[in-house]
C-alpha cells in the first residue's frame, strides 16, 4: 500500500519510495526505508497531507505520498525507533 | 546565532526558507558568513543553492577556511546528514548543537562528547536564543583542525568516472569532485568530451543522490544509538495546536480571522499616535510661516516639512503591520498557512510555498520576491513573482488612508464596533489579492509546466516569538522606511514646491496683478482663486496640464497626475505629492491635507473634486499599477532578464488604467 492510503493517526513503515525524481528530496528529508511514519494531519482541502517522520512534522502533497510503498505498522506506537 | 556571534542584529524567522541569500561580517580578522538553511549538499531550491556555491567555493571566489554546522538538536537525525557530507568535504568543521532546550522537552539526551568522537570533529552545545556558549564556540572554531574521519565510501565505479573527468574537475578531495559532478550533470553539457563521460558510467544524479542520502542515515543511524537517549514518549503541544490550524473547519476560520483582525488593529490602534503627529507637524508648520515669513519659509514649512509629515504619519501603521506579520511567521504559523493553502493556490498555477511571499507581498514585495527563492519550481516560482507586486504591499496603506478617509466618514461603524474606514481597506486588500490570483490563473494557462513539480515542506515546531527579534524587524523596516522612502518623498517635495512657486515667464505676476485690483482686495475666496490659479500658471500646473488627457477619462485632474506620475519612483510619494501640491500658496499651513482634498471644487461641475467615483478609481489605479523601482530591480536581479519586469510593469500598469477607466466611466 502507498502512504496516500494511510488514514489519521494510523502509523507505517516505508518500504520504498517509487519515483526517480522524488527519491533523492524524499530520502534527505528523512523518508528512507525502514523509517516509521505516522499520518498526523490532513488539509482542510483533503491535500496535501503531513506525516510524522524521524521526529519532526512533514507536508506533502497526496501526489508524492502516492510514491511513497509502505507497509502497515505491526508495533504499537510506543515503540520509537532513529 | 550569527547575531551572537557579530553583535549584529539580523532578522531571524521560523519558516524555512527565510534566509534566502548570504549575509557576512567582519570579526576579529575573520569574515563570517550567516547561510540559508539546507538540508544536504545537493540543492534542491534557489536558496540552498546559494548555500552550496559559497561552501564549494563558487559564490565567493574562494572556499571557506571552516565551517560551523548548526543543528537542531531535537532533530539530530536530518542536520546531520549535512554535517556528514561538510565533514567528507575536508574542511575543518565544528557542529553547533543548538534548540538543545526543546530537544529535553522532547525528553531527547544528547551525549555531545560521544558524538563528538563518533563524527571525529568538535561538538559545541550552544543556546542562539539566550547566546549561551558563543565564546566556547569561538574557541572551538580559532583552533579548528581537519577532520579526521572520512563517513562515505565512495563507488569504485564512480571513483573511475571521476579520474576520468580530472581534466575538468580536480579539487583534490574525491568527495568534493563527486558533488562537483552532481552539479555539472544538472547543468546543460557545454563540453561533448564530457557529455561523453557521463553518458559511459550511466551517472544518474537523482538516483546516485539517494544512494548516498540512504547510505550515510544508516551510518547517522549507527551514530545516534551511541549518544542519544529518549525517555519517555514523544507528546508534543505542537501537534495538538496543529490539529486545531490545520482543521477543515477551524483552520480556514482562524485564518481568515487573523487576517480580519490585522486589518482593523491597523486602524485601530495606529489612530492616536497618527492624529499626535499630524497635529504636531501642523502647529510646527504654523510656527515656521509666523517666524520665518519669508521664502525659506514657505519652502521649509510648506516643501520640507509637509513632505515630511506625510511620511512620519504613516509610521504607527506600518509598525503594528510589520510586528503582526512578524509574530505569525516567528510563531511557525506561516508554515501552516502554505500547508492549509496548497491545494487552493495549486489550481491558481500557485504553490502552497506561495503564499508567504504574498502574505510578506503586503508589507513590502522587494523581500518576498527574494523569498521565492524557496520554491523549487521555476514556473510556480515566476508566477509567484509576477503577481507579489498585486498584493497591497504597506507603501499603498498611506495612499488608501487618505483615499478612504476622504470618502468614508471617521466615525461610520458597522454592527457599532467594527471601523467601516477598516472594512472598506480590508476590501482594497482583499481587491489586491483577487487580482493575484487571477492573473496567476492567466500565467498558469500560458506557461507550460515542464519541470519537476512537488510539495515537500517542513513544519517547523510552534516557538513562542521573542519581542527583540519582533521588535529587531519593526525597528529595521521602519528605518528603510523613514530613510529610503522618506528621502524620496523629500527630495520630491522639494522639487515640487519649486514647480509649483514658478513658473514660465510672466504668467505667475499677471495672476497677482490681476487679483491686485481693488475689487478683489479683503475678500477670502478670491484669495484661494488667485492660489489656485497660480498653481495652474506654474511649471507644475504646466506640466499637469499636458498629461491630463491621458487621464482624465479616469477621473482624474492634472493635479492628481502630478502625483501620479511622481508615484512611479515610489507610490507613497502621492501623499507627499499630494501635500506639496496642496500647501504651495496655502499661506497658513493649519489644515491637514485631507481637509484641503475635501474643500477641493472641481471647477466646471462644481461638485467636490474627490467625488465617490474618482476617489475609487484613483485607489484601483494604486492597486494595480507597478509603482516601485525597487520592485523592477529586484524582479531583473531575481530572473535574470529584463523580458520579466518590462512585461509585468506593462501587465499591471495596463491593468490599473483599464480598471479605473472602467469604474470612472461606469460610476459617473
Amino acid at each position: 500500500m502507498y502512504l496516500s492510503e494511510l488514514k489519521k493517526g494510523e502509523t507505517a513503515i516505508i518500504e520504498a519510495i517509487e519515483a526517480d525524481d522524488l527519491l533523492a528530496k524524499l530520502f534527505e528529508m528523512g523518508c528512507v526505508p525502514g523509517e516509521k511514519v505516522k499520518m498526523v494531519l490532513i488539509a482542510p482541502f483533503g491535500d496535501p497531507v503531513a506525516i510524522q517522520v524521524a521526529g519532526y512534522t512533514l507536508a506533502m502533497r497526496l501526489q508524492e505520498a502516492a510514491k511513497v510503498r509502505i507497509r502497515k505498522d505491526s508495533f504499537s506506537s510506543q515503540n520509537i525507533k532513529f | 546565532m550569527f547575531n551572537a556571534i557579530t553583535g549584529l542584529n539580523q532578522k531571524v524567522s521560523n519558516f524555512p526558507g527565510t534566509t534566502v541569500d548570504y549575509k557576512w561580517a567582519d570579526v576579529k580578522n575573520a569574515r563570517i558568513i550567516d547561510l540559508p538553511g539546507t538540508y544536504s549538499i545537493y540543492p534542491k531550491s534557489g536558496d540552498e543553492q546559494v548555500t552550496v556555491s559559497t561552501i564549494l567555493g563558487q559564490k565567493t571566489g574562494f572556499e571557506p577556511n571552516k565551517i560551523i554546522v548548526v543543528a537542531d538538536a531535537s532533530n539530530l537525525k536530518r542536520s546531520l546528514l549535512l554535517c556528514l557530507q561538510v565533514i567528507d568535504l575536508g574542511l575543518p568543521t565544528v557542529l553547533a548543537l543548538n534548540m538543545l532546550d526543546v530537544a529535553a522537552q522532547k525528553h531527547i539526551q544528547i551525549d555531545s562528547k560521544e558524538l563528538s568522537n563518533l563524527l571525529g570533529i568538535p561538538v559545541v552545545e550552544i543556546n542562539a536564543r539566550k547566546k549561551q556558549g558563543i565564546d566556547i564556540l569561538e574557541q572551538t572554531v580559532a583552533n579548528l583542525k581537519i577532520p579526521t574521519k572520512v563517513f562515505y565510501q565512495i563507488n569504485p565505479a564512480i571513483v573511475e568516472f571521476l579520474e576520468e573527468l580530472r581534466i575538468v574537475i580536480n579539487t583534490g578531495n574525491i568527495y568534493k569532485d563527486l558533488v562537483m559532478a552532481h552539479q555539472v550533470s544538472s547543468a546543460s553539457h557545454e563540453r561533448q568530451n564530457i557529455a561523453r563521460v557521463f553518458s559511459k558510467y550511466e551517472f544518474e544524479t537523482g538516483k546516485l543522490q539517494a544512494r548516498e542520502t540512504v547510505e550515510r542515515f544508516k551510518q547517522i543511524d549507527e551514530i545516534l544509538i551511541e549518544c542519544i537517549t529518549k525517555t519517555a514518549h514523544v507528546t508534543d503541544r505542537s501537534n495538538f495546536a496543529d490539529k486545531i490550524i490545520t482543521h477543515k473547519v477551524w483552520g480556514l476560520l482562524i485564518f481568515f480571522a487573523l487576517l480580519f483582525v490585522m486589518f482593523q488593529s491597523i486602524f485601530w490602534l495606529a489612530r492616536w499616535p497618527m492624529e499626535v503627529i499630524e497635529q504636531g507637524f501642523n502647529s510646527l508648520s504654523s510656527y515656521t510661516i509666523h517666524h520665518l515669513p519669508n521664502m525659506w519659509g514657505d519652502l521649509l514649512a510648506n516643501g520640507v516639512l509637509s513632505g515630511v509629515s506625510g511620511v512620519l504619519v504613516f509610521v504607527p501603521q506600518i509598525m503594528i503591520l510589520f510586528a503582526l506579520l512578524t509574530l505569525l511567521e516567528d510563531s511557525g504559523y506561516m508554515a501552516r498557512v502554505s500547508f492549509i493553502m496548497d491545494k487552493l493556490m495549486r489550481s491558481f498555477g500557485l504553490n502552497g510555498k506561495s503564499v508567504v511571499p504574498l502574505i510578506g507581498g503586503m508589507a513590502c514585495a522587494v523581500p518576498s520576491i527574494m523569498a521565492t527563492r524557496n520554491i523549487e519550481n521555476v514556473r510556480d516560482r515566476l508566477i509567484t513573482i509576477m503577481v507579489i507586486p498585486l498584493m497591497s504591499c504597506s507603501a499603498r496603506l498611506p495612499v488608501y488612508v487618505l483615499l478612504i478617509g476622504l470618502i468614508v466618514p471617521d466615525t461610520t461603524q458597522v454592527w457599532g464596533v467594527l471601523s467601516m474606514q477598516g472594512l472598506v481597506m480590508l476590501g482594497m486588500y482583499l481587491v489586491g489579492f483577487v487580482a493575484a490570483l487571477l492573473v496567476a490563473w492567466v500565467f498558469k494557462i500560458i506557461l507550460k509546466q515542464n519541470n519537476k513539480n512537488y510539495f515537500i515542506l517542513e513544519m517547523p515546531a510552534y516557538k513562542w516569538p521573542t519581542i527583540n527579534n519582533v521588535s529587531l524587524v519593526v525597528w529595521g523596516r521602519v528605518k528603510v522606511f523613514v530613510k529610503e522612502a522618506g528621502l524620496i518623498i523629500l527630495c520630491v517635495s522639494v522639487i515640487l514646491w519649486f514647480l509649483g512657486s514658478y513658473g514660465p515667464g510672466d504668467k505667475l505676476q499677471q495672476v497677482e496683478k490681476k487679483y491686485s485690483q481693488s475689487i478683489y482686495k479683503d475678500s477670502t475666496s478670491a484669495q484661494a482663486q488667485m492660489q489656485a490659479e497660480k498653481l495652474e500658471a506654474s511649471y507644475a500646473g504646466h506640466f499637469g496640464k499636458w498629461i491630463e488627457p491621458a487621464i482624465s477619462p479616469l477621473g482624474f485632474d492634472w493635479k492628481i497626475g502630478i502625483a501620479l506620475l511622481s508615484s512611479f519612483a515610489a507610490r507613497e510619494v502621492f501623499v507627499g505629492t499630494m501635500s506639496a501640491i496642496y500647501s504651495i500658496g496655502d499661506g497658513e499651513g493649519h489644515q491637514s491635507l485631507k481637509q484641503k482634498m475635501q474643500a477641493e471644487v472641481d471647477t466646471i461641475t462644481g461638485k467636490p473634486r474627490y467625488s465617490m467615483p474618482t476617489v475609487w478609481s484613483l485607489m484601483f489605479f494604486y492597486a494595480f499599477a507597478l509603482q516601485c523601482t525597487s520592485t523592477v530591480a529586484v524582479v531583473y536581479r531575481e530572473t535574470k532578464s529584463w523580458k520579466w519586469p518590462l512585461l509585468q510593469i506593462i501587465i499591471l500598469t495596463g491593468m490599473a488604467y483599464l480598471a479605473s477607466l472602467a469604474i470612472y466611466q461606469g460610476f459617473s
